[in-house]
């Protein structure tokens, strides 16, 4: 970190606008206080009390100086709005692309575990090629925590019961703070870690590397497999598999449309499988009986999205294999 | 007091010299005196919880507090502070003295109301000081759920029924303002006429009476999910935590107002006086409270764009706060024309309100860095933030009443303060202040995160800047509140109008009688009527 500086690294896609974008408020901050401070400074000295300055005729209304002193300060701040919201937009939607480095984030008091769609996890630590955005898939299995990355200029807060997602894309090698920045409780300050950015090529001999240690095949399966293995031992695939008649089948499900036995229409992404999961009876399948018991308490936060990974993987292979109730057209 | 001189029953403070008299007062300005002293007393607890805060973040480890104990410091710097100081401090000091002076009347609408108010305050607030010293709580002042609901262990349920409590205090006294100021105006005295201090106490009261019953009802839903475990904020019970934070922030968002237009309202008052000239258009100073108190009830979402509330949502409250700046640009930009052609005295009031224009003014202007969406995901929750919301606590509402104080203090205690320490406690809370926070603007924009008792190194000199400035401000602070405490025995006694100022509240004698006037007063001018003729703003310290 550039220790003693007025302004943190820029190391991703996002640091130059929001750079300027800082700049541009200083800029107007600067103006407005100069547009206050010398006039009033300037009537303390010239008008102090006993001084020889004229003050015949003073005035105490004037409706167009008041006019504009409401309306031109109003226009500068609604450019800057816009300018904001789209810069608010574009870091908060989620992005559609392919090539994006799909990471998942699960916040608990007080540490940060993330996984690799290759199944690599680290605690604290994420590591990332440089030139590739990444799409951070975030959770907290407890209360709320604020992912923070101030090099990337990316922050969004992490919430219990919910995905949220962001991305960026590093853009410069080098080490960076990574922050809790909502207050979590006791250990709130210790909530941190470093983010690693790399060249593509070396995150791919850390990602060969960081499983040569690897013991079981456990810890050598992607974030797919391990759902897989996951959706095998806990037997999900007795009711769930596309040959069976009394549940769904899971095929081709992600991203899909499901209507449900309250009339409800929704779309089968992670929080929907998510919330079937954990809540099962919330989120009744029509056509089915609702017997699918709850897995909270026996899948953590960290399984559940091995589990979406898994879900997503066997889109393509089985879309033939789709559930009844599901319309083709309604991937979205 | 040494009044021994003074006749009894001339004069409010020697009226009676009971503790009954005092307890069971009616009479809205010994009440006001009630409510000083105890605003005080917390204002002592939360100073000091930040002269410890600014201690442990001398260095970067955390190695004075426990991360706990830290914890604990910074709810009770934020939840005093807030709750039990800035919301009832000018509205139920000064506007609890003054209102009725201003406008003629000889005492509030309810006094019995009035009373009743100090002591559901005082019963709050000893409830929040066992709860936040005692007990402890760390749950910071925003009381976030869950955290605060199904993870802390702390007196978080105690904690909530003493704000709830300091809530209704605030319902009370807003609600006897606003039928006061309606009904009890002096023969003469029309809306166009009031002073600008009762148009911003109006405009205070009417986001008491409205706002208040919305955190009151938030805090018992705390207090019903923690204690009987009713699933409202915690998903694991199927609530949903965002809904806290809009209940949370549709009153505390109007409470910055609370805190703020008051203080503009003493500032309207200090830069006419000493100015010696009439408001540059007094409407649009008026109005402009109204346009606060209405427009502040509509921005509360500007605090959780990065929270997981719709992008959609989030625009429309980032447009909307960049419309509740306007109405403050205007009352700064009136005052500072108010100043044009004036007989400007640097007294020690106008050195505070000069100190509030250009503290406020910082203040919110980096409110809008806050306001753009894209830029807050950068900055929120860092020390930008702290910075931020400091700059308009304390350099706009705390100076605002420090100025007040200042201003009146001859009027409620009959007493003058030396002037030149006067100056001297203005002068060192200014730097002071400054010091303490311009710092955490880059430690903000840097990524220094809050409510941290350890840090990055990097930012461990910005924060020893910071920690300095703090022990310049309190010292300009104790100052300030030994030389006034000084003054009750020994300073020199006040006369009628010692600033030679306009106003009903200096047509009647120092201190006021019981009845404040002799006979009802009738209003023929407007308000400030410093007309060319009146010009010298010589002390005039004549006794009746």
């Amino acid at each position: 970190m550039n220790s003693g500086g007025l302004m943190p690294e820029q190391a991703s896609n996002f640091a130059q606008e929001m750079d300027l974008l800082y700049y541009v408020l200083i800029g107007l901050t600067v103006f407005f206080a100069l547009l206050v401070f010398v006039p009033m400074l300037y009537f303390v000295v010239k008008y102090r009390a006993g001084s020889k300055a004229d003050r015949t005729r003073p005035t105490y209304h004037n409706l167009k100086l008041e006019l504009a002193w409401s309306l031109i300060p109003l226009a500068m701040g609604l450019v800057v709005f816009v300018w904001g919201a789209k810069l608010f937009v574009e870091m908060y939607t989620p992005l559609e692309s392919e090539n994006a480095l799909q990471i998942t984030v699960v916040g608990k008091q007080w540490m940060w575990h993330l996984q690799h769609p290759t199944g690599q996890r680290e605690n604290n630590e994420l590591h990332i090629p440089t030139g590739r955005p990444i799409q951070l898939t975030m959770i907290s299995q407890d209360v709320i925590h604020s992912f923070f990355v101030p090099a990337f200029r990316i922050k969004r807060d992490v919430l219990p019961g919910r995905y949220v997602t962001m991305w960026f894309e590093a853009t410069k090698t080098g080490r960076y703070h990574l922050y809790c920045a909502e207050y979590c409780g006791t250990d709130h300050a210790k909530m941190t870690g470093w983010v690693y950015v790399m060249k593509p090529e070396e995150y791919e001999r850390w990602l060969v590397a960081s499983k040569w240690g690897a013991v079981s095949d456990a810890a050598r399966d992607t974030m797919a497999e391990a759902g897989e293995r996951l959706y095998n031992d806990m037997q999900c695939n007795s009711c769930h598999d596309p040959a069976a008649q009394n549940a769904p089948s899971l095929a081709g499900l992600f991203g899909k449309e499901r209507r449900l036995s309250d009339g409800r229409v929704v779309t089968a992404g992670e929080d929907y499988i998510r919330r079937s999961i954990y809540k099962p009876n919330s989120m009744k399948v029509i056509g089915y009986e609702p017997i699918m018991p709850t897995y909270e308490g026996l899948i953590d936060e960290q399984e559940v999205l091995q589990l979406i990974a898994y879900i997503r993987s066997v889109r393509d292979e089985a879309d033939d294999l789709t559930g009844r109730e599901t319309t083709p057209e309604g991937d979205s | 007091m040494s009044h021994t001189d003074a006749p009894k029953g001339t004069d409010y403070l020697h009226a009676d010299y009971s503790i009954k008299s005092w307890l069971l007062t009616l009479d809205h300005k010994r009440i006001a005196i009630l409510y000083l002293i105890t605003i005080s007393l917390f204002l002592a607890i939360g100073g000091s919880m930040a002269l410890i805060i600014r201690m442990e973040l001398l260095t970067p480890e955390g190695d004075l507090l426990m991360s706990d104990t830290y914890n604990k410091a910074f709810t009770v710097h934020g939840v005093t502070l807030i709750f039990f100081f800035l919301i009832p401090s000018i509205p139920a000091v000064l506007g609890n003295f003054l209102i009725p002076l201003m406008i003629g009347a000889r005492d509030v609408a309810f006094p019995r109301l009035n009373l009743l108010s100090w002591y559901v305050f005082t019963t709050g607030g000893t409830l929040g000081v066992i709860a936040l010293v005692v007990g402890g709580v760390d749950t910071g002042w925003t009381f976030y759920t869950p955290y605060s609901t199904s993870f802390s262990n702390t007196a978080v349920v105690t904690a909530v029924f003493a704000v709830f409590f300091a809530g209704f205090a605030s319902i009370m006294t807003g609600l006897n303002f606003i039928v006061t100021i309606h009904k009890m105006r002096a023969p003469g005295l029309t809306w166009s006429r009031l002073p600008l201090f009762i148009w911003a106490q109006y405009a205070t009261s009417v986001i008491m009476v409205l706002g208040t019953p919305v955190i009151a009802i938030t805090l018992l839903l705390i207090a019903a999910e923690k204690t009987l475990r009713i699933g409202i904020f915690d998903p694991a019970l199927g609530g949903d935590p965002i809904l806290f934070q809009h209940l949370f922030w549709f009153y505390s968002h109007p409470a910055v107002y609370i805190m703020i237009l008051p203080s503009m309202g003493v500032i309207s008052e200090l830069i006419a006086c000493f100015s010696r000239k009439r408001i540059f258009g007094y409407e649009f100073v008026a109005y402009s409270s109204i346009a606060i108190a209405v427009l502040g009830f509509v921005v509360w979402g500007h605090h959780m764009f990065v929270s997981g509330q719709s992008m959609y949502a989030g625009m429309v409250f980032s447009v909307l706060s960049f419309l509740v700046s306007i109405p403050s640009a205007v009352k700064i930009f009136n005052w500072i024309a108010t100043m044009h052609k004036g007989q400007i005295r640097l007294d020690s009031p106008m050195l505070y309100a000069l100190g509030f224009i250009g503290l406020f003014t910082i203040g919110g202007l980096t409110g809008l860095f806050l306001a753009v969406m894209g830029l807050d995901i950068h900055v929120h929750d860092t020390y930008f933030v702290v910075a931020h919301f400091h700059y308009i606590m304390v350099g706009g509402a705390i100076l605002g009443f420090f100025g007040g104080i200042h201003f009146w203090w001859p009027k409620i205690t009959g007493r003058l303060y030396p002037e030149i320490l006067g100056k001297l406690s203005a002068v060192l809370i200014f730097i002071g202040f400054n010091f303490t926070f311009l710092p955490q603007f880059i430690a903000g924009y840097l990524g220094m995160p809050r409510r941290t008792h350890s840090y990055s190194e990097e930012f461990q000199v910005l924060n020893v800047l910071s920690s300095a400035g703090a022990s310049i401000l309190a010292s300009g602070t104790i100052i300030a509140v030994a030389y006034l405490l000084w003054s009750l025995w020994y300073g020199e006694k006040a006369g009628r109008n010692p600033w030679n100022a306009k106003g009903l509240e200096w047509e009647t004698s120092t201190p006021p009688p019981t009845t404040n006037f002799e006979r009802t007063p009738t209003v023929t001018e407007e308000a400030y009527a410093y007309g060319p003729d009146d010009e010298s703003g010589e002390v005039n310290n004549e006794r009746d």
